[in-house]
């Protein structure tokens, strides 16, 4: 199946749980929030949470400056 | 009449005229927004374009917290002050130039910093709390008082060219910690990384235009979202922000635990 993550495209085996998709790419989990198909998703879905053919992923980083 | 028994003086009308003009404000928004009082935490890069635009539209009462003393990395970003304030307590001197700023808004300056000990205390003087501060426990902190006492807020965030937006309205809406758990890893602080002057003041600015809108009883369309704006890329991004049921701050379950 493809995904995109950060608008890069992706295969991925089918059925692929989001937090195998982060340890994947090296990704650490508490550093990061997840959006799926244009909504945030609560960390505490990401362990359930298996990917379907053509979502959308977007990472970004947890700030605090200001 | 307006519905908050407050009135304008002759002063106000010529000050304010430009939003008196707006259908949205008018006089009876303008005496609603004289009523309404405001917390601010963090008076750096966000609290300085939203402080200034805030006592200059006439927001009643604010609040001004912060626990730190101007530095010279500050200036090219912290509007509020300039380098005659080197070393200076940040609340005093912005409640010094929001006075000169302007006379009519009452100015109280809470010269420390504010955690979950005190934050309490505070929240419940005010209508709406403004998070402006440069971390993330403080960020916790100001959402666990707001949560706790029902109380409206805006929180904002801008590290290098990223900016982050949300607004929490009404117990519907997700809380911080829906977003970021407690055991989030900031990995980029201002400090670590640098930050972009322009960007803190339109993420800040942004916090009063819907500091303006709730204080005149609208709603805000950013509630139930998380704004993030790519600065260098000038691309916004509008990510729906579910609250989370799991939430230990607001969430069905939180008793549970």
């Amino acid at each position: 199946m493809n995904i995109r993550l950060n608008d890069i495209e992706l295969t991925l085996p089918t059925g692929q749980r989001l937090t195998e998709l982060l340890a994947a790419q090296e990704i650490a989990p508490q550093g990061v929030a997840v959006a799926l198909n244009g909504a945030v998703l609560p960390r505490s879905r990401w362990p359930e949470t298996r990917l379907n053919d053509g979502d959308e992923i977007h990472l970004f980083t947890a700030i605090a400056g200001g | 009449m307006c519905s908050d028994e407050v009135s304008l003086r002759d002063e106000e009308y010529l000050r304010y005229g430009r939003q008196l003009m707006l259908a949205e404000i008018g006089e009876e928004g303008q005496a609603r927004l004289k009523a309404k009082s405001v917390l601010i935490v963090g008076l750096g890069g966000l609290g300085s374009p939203l402080a200034l635009y805030l006592a200059g539209a006439g927001v009643g009462t604010l609040w001004l917290a912060d626990g730190d003393v101007v530095d010279s990395s500050n200036l090219p970003r912290q509007i509020l002050f300039d380098g005659e304030g080197l070393r200076r307590s940040k609340a005093e001197l912005a409640r010094e130039r929001l006075a000169a700023h302007n006379p009519h808004v009452e100015l109280i300056a809470i010269n420390q910093r504010l955690d979950a000990h005190s934050l309490p205390a505070f929240v419940a003087e005010v209508d709406l709390v403004i998070d402006c501060c440069d971390n993330l426990a403080s960020r916790h902190a100001i959402n666990a008082a707001c949560v706790g006492q029902g109380k409206p807020w805006i929180s904002a965030a801008a590290v290098g060219w990223q900016g982050q937006l949300m607004v929490r309205s009404a117990p519907e809406h997700p809380c911080y910690a829906c977003l970021y758990t407690a055991d989030t890893e900031i990995k980029e602080s201002c400090q670590s990384s640098g930050v972009t002057g322009p960007l803190v003041g339109v993420m800040g600015s942004l916090q009063a235009l819907e500091a303006l809108k709730l204080l005149l009883g609208r709603p805000s369309p950013v509630a139930g979202t998380l704004r993030r704006f790519d600065a260098l890329a000038h691309e916004w991004q509008t990510l729906r922000l579910p609250a989370d049921p799991d939430c230990p701050v607001c969430g069905s379950h939180k008793d549970d635990q």
